[in-house]
């Protein structure tokens, strides 16, 4: 059996495994405490402090992300002093935070804007230097705004720890800390950045810092439907969100895959692009003298009817073959199986599986 | 794959072979990357100098083509250093007398000379590979795209049967498939000798059964022909041939000769979502769904069905391809109604065993690997439990097999074609993205530096690349990632089509062609 502990969180008896955090005990009974820089796939490095906590005896307010639950321990989500903690750090925070939610891409999924609304914080309690970095837009993937950067450090985290390429550190101390690639360079010097655009570090990024280049611009965030689906390129079947607007797909965003969680790489993120592309055939084609002319589906099926008919008549069934595709679905090839076998005759069906 | 994606994490001896992991298959990277952080050791085969390469604990770097001697040599020096998993062999498996009088000469200093790696590696990474708690090999087409490709993977299994690492987790024969539902592909009967779940149609008993279920009187025995077979026989015995969504044109071997004999046949008919090379050729093109404007399942790597689900509508007049599928066999006096995805899924259940259980409203609650004979079973996460698919496993003993097209003075180098981080198979898709092809826009030749220098070839210079079947212009680049001896370059560009030089010559079991080694050689273009 586990050992549990029981405490009480807001006046709610709460027990949890032995082990768990304050925050993970709070997050158990549906009591709301914020977080910036926690995600539960990644180390703890308590640096946001947004998630403090009161507990009475305690030498201060602990983040309770990093709080073990004792037995018997009590805890004040949102008490005076807990909730006075948490406006001044948003007021720090806005204090060097582009003004621009009217225009930003994450406005309506970001946490500095949920959480100041939450708070009632307002910019402007402390004046003071902003920074002014240039964007960094030099690839057709990423976009990324350090003006905008809050040094969670989630998107260090998920590529050091999920991602595996140790793309990006801090740099610089106080004012001047910076999230950067090695040498300062951009993500797409590669050889140095060793980014491989796999936009991973996006999909944890709380503010506006780091976005979909592809999506801006092209719809607020409450506008978007998502559909779970599963990606089309490799073998490996990434479960991603195709985010649509209009009947329009516009991105893809991570959702918890059971293959991949939240990783993606840069295909299965940033390669749907196909899909709207205006190459994209829209009506069947007959070659007439050597060039193709529009037709109607029931001219193009009443011509494969009879071509494969004269074929099969003239030849017999193996002088014709099918080839199926592994880019299409199960139940699309298993029709071209039954097509080949129970309607045409032959066994002439394989696909690219040996390329 | 035996095993699941996510136990690779927990292996402690992970042997790479063959596979570009972290560029080919991204997210796989990301679990062999962490089972490298976790402690693991890695050892990698390739002739390439790749990012997982250079990750490794070990870089076997093999001439091309030598993988069987290089197995066999880690057999060699299990059994001589008694490192062999006795009980397993005993128990579990048959012919192993026949493995260990086969590897007895593949002593390491003999597989030294054959495939340039040192003996004491080899000593090593046999050592470790055995003496692992759980060792995954991983492997890809630079396993199997060889002539003797199912050798290759004789090999492969030969070396797991032998200490006893399959058959539990973390510890198995995973090949990394290479595209989104080639597994489920061949799970549904997409192949020339079977039907779904690999029922072999020579069998009498499986053409009665399927014959029931489908409403016909019989079925034909004729074993079929396989893609490379339909390719060479276009336009003489194959008169007619319906492509659905696939592009041989640019990924087949030789490809001079397959657009030829396309051109030759009486009728083409290409369903796909772009007027591709292959689609060029077609008498009729009909327009077909993209992933993202149907529903339906993919089968991946490691035998999990998941769902693809419809998003948006098709361009135009374009139609799901299943739906297409059932008009022409409805043209052709079959009719095929369906009501959706689903009901299809509802029929492969009741005549596929492995997908007995699978429906789409259980895959509402989450994805389910095959075997999944029954509605309340729940998935199997890795195989060969206690006992093989066929009882016994069985060795099979196999000797290195020089590659078919070796260099020469005329065609000096060997060229090996493979992929890209950035793009996938012949670019159709990734070379209408907005995105990545702005970032890769280009391919180019890795040649050495030694090689370049001989051939007065500096890096970025366009240079001519010749076969015996074709040639190719492209840009060089010099780098140490290739040996010398050796030039590599995807075949993702229709503008450098490189499987105009590749060899044809195929694996006599598989009928998988030898891409992975041809004779070639490099001029600079003046």
């Amino acid at each position: 059996m586990v050992a549990t502990v029981t405490l009480t969180i807001d006046g709610i008896q709460v027990t949890v495994p032995k082990g768990s955090t304050v925050l993970e005990a709070a997050e158990s009974v549906g009591v709301f405490i914020p977080t910036f820089c926690h995600d539960p796939e990644l180390s703890k490095p308590g640096a946001c402090r947004i998630c403090v906590v009161e507990i009475p005896g305690a030498r201060n307010l602990p983040a309770s992300c990093v709080t073990e639950a004792t037995e018997g321990m009590v805890v004040y989500t949102a008490s005076e002093a807990v909730l006075e903690a948490r406006k001044t750090n948003l007021e720090l925070l806005l204090a060097n935070h582009p003004e621009d939610c009217l225009t930003c891409n994450k406005n309506g999924e970001c946490k500095l804007q949920d959480y100041a609304y939450y708070y009632g914080v307002k910019v402007g309690a402390f004046p003071g230097e902003k920074h002014n970095y240039p964007i960094e837009e030099d690839n057709p993937f990423i976009v990324r705004d350090m003006n905008k950067c809050i040094l969670c450090g989630k998107c260090v985290r998920m590529c050091q720890e999920i991602q595996g390429n140790n793309a990006i550190d801090f740099a610089y101390r106080g004012f001047n800390a910076l999230v950067t690639p090695a040498m300062g360079t951009t993500y797409s010097d590669s050889d140095i950045s060793n980014c491989v655009f796999c936009g991973n570090c996006v999909s944890v990024c709380p503010v506006g810092a780091l976005s979909e280049k592809g999506m801006l611009g092209k719809a607020r965030k409450w506008e978007i439907e998502k559909v779970t689906t599963t990606c089309p390129y490799c073998g490996v079947g990434c479960s991603f969100d195709l985010n649509v607007k209009d009947g329009k797909v516009i991105g893809v965003t991570s959702t918890d895959g059971d293959v991949n969680g939240r990783a993606l790489c840069v295909k299965g993120r940033f390669g749907y692009g196909f899909i709207n592309h205006p190459d994209r055939l829209k009506k069947p084609l007959i070659k007439k003298d050597g060039k193709f002319e529009e037709a109607t589906w029931a001219e193009a099926i009443a011509f494969v009817k009879e071509k494969l008919g004269a074929v099969k008549a003239n030849y017999g069934p193996d002088a014709i073959a099918l080839l199926s595709s592994a880019r299409c679905t199960n139940e699309e090839n298993y029709l071209m199986n039954k097509l080949a076998r129970a309607v045409l005759g032959t066994n002439s069906v394989d696909h690219c599986a040996r390329l | 794959m035996t095993n699941s994606i996510q136990e690779i994490a927990n292996a402690d001896f992970i042997l790479a072979t063959g596979t570009n992991t972290t560029e080919g298959h991204p997210i796989i990277g990301i679990q062999v990357k962490k089972a490298v952080r976790n402690g693991a050791t890695l050892a990698v085969v390739d002739p390439r100098s790749t990012e997982i390469a250079g990750l490794a604990n070990y870089h076997l770097r093999i001439k091309s083509g030598t993988d069987i001697a290089l197995l066999n040599g880690l057999a060699n020096v299990i059994i001589a250093e008694e490192l062999w998993n006795k009980e397993f062999v005993t128990e579990r498996t048959e012919d192993f007398d026949a493995l260990r009088e086969t590897v007895a000469k593949y002593t390491p200093d003999y597989v030294s000379e054959i495939t340039g790696v040192p003996a004491e590696t080899i000593k090593e990474v046999a050592r470790g590979y055995a003496k692992a708690k759980n060792a995954s090999i991983l492997y890809t087409m630079g396993i199997t795209q060889h002539i003797c490709g199912t050798h290759n993977v004789f090999a492969v299994a030969n070396l797991t049967m032998l200490c006893g690492q399959i058959g539990k987790e973390s510890s198995g024969v995973n090949p990394l498939r290479g595209q989104n539902n080639v597994q489920g592909a061949c799970d549904m009967g997409a192949l020339p000798a079977f039907f779904p779940a690999y029922q072999p149609v020579a069998l009498e008993a499986n053409r009665a059964k399927f014959a029931a279920a489908w409403g016909v009187d019989e079925l034909p025995s004729k074993t079929g022909l396989t893609v490379g077979e339909i390719i060479d026989e276009a336009g003489k015995s194959v008169k007619a041939i319906y492509i659905l969504g696939e592009n041989p044109v640019l990924s087949d071997p030789d490809s001079n000769h397959a657009a030829h004999n396309l051109e030759s046949l009486d009728f083409l008919v290409v369903q796909d979502i772009f007027l591709t090379e292959t689609a060029q050729l077609a008498d009729v093109v009909l327009p077909a769904s993209s992933f993202a404007e149907k529903d339906g399942t993919f089968s991946n790597t490691e035998r999990r069905v998941q769902r693809v689900r419809k998003a948006v509508n098709p361009p135009g007049e374009a139609k799901a391809d299943w739906e297409i599928i059932c008009m022409i066999a409805t043209a052709l006096g079959y009719p095929m109604n369906y009501g959706s995805a689903g009901e299809i899924m509802d029929e492969i259940a009741k005549v596929t065993p492995s997908y007995g259980g699978i429906s789409f409203a259980r895959l509402e609650n989450g994805s389910l690997q095959w075997p999944c004979p029954t509605a309340e079973h729940p998935g199997t996460k890795f195989l060969h439990v206690g006992k093989f698919g066929r009882g016994l496993g069985k060795f099979h003993a196999v000797e290195h097999i020089p590659p078919n097209e070796m260099p020469d003075e005329e065609y000096p180098l060997i060229l090996s074609t493979g992929r890209r981080r950035y793009h996938y198979h012949t670019g159709t898709m990734t070379q209408r993205t907005g995105a990545l092809e702005v970032f890769y826009p280009t391919e180019y030749l890795e040649i050495n530096c030694i090689d370049a220098a001989k051939l007065g070839i500096e890096d970025g210079d366009k240079v001519r690349v010749t076969s015996r079947r074709g040639q190719v212009e492209v840009a060089a680049k010099i780098t140490e990632i290739v040996t010398p001896g050796l030039v590599f370059t995807s075949f993702q560009y229709p503008d450098v089509p490189i499987n105009k030089l590749t060899n044809a010559a195929r694996d006599p079991i598989s009928k998988i062609p030898e891409y992975k080694v041809c004779a070639v050689k490099v001029e600079k273009v003046s």
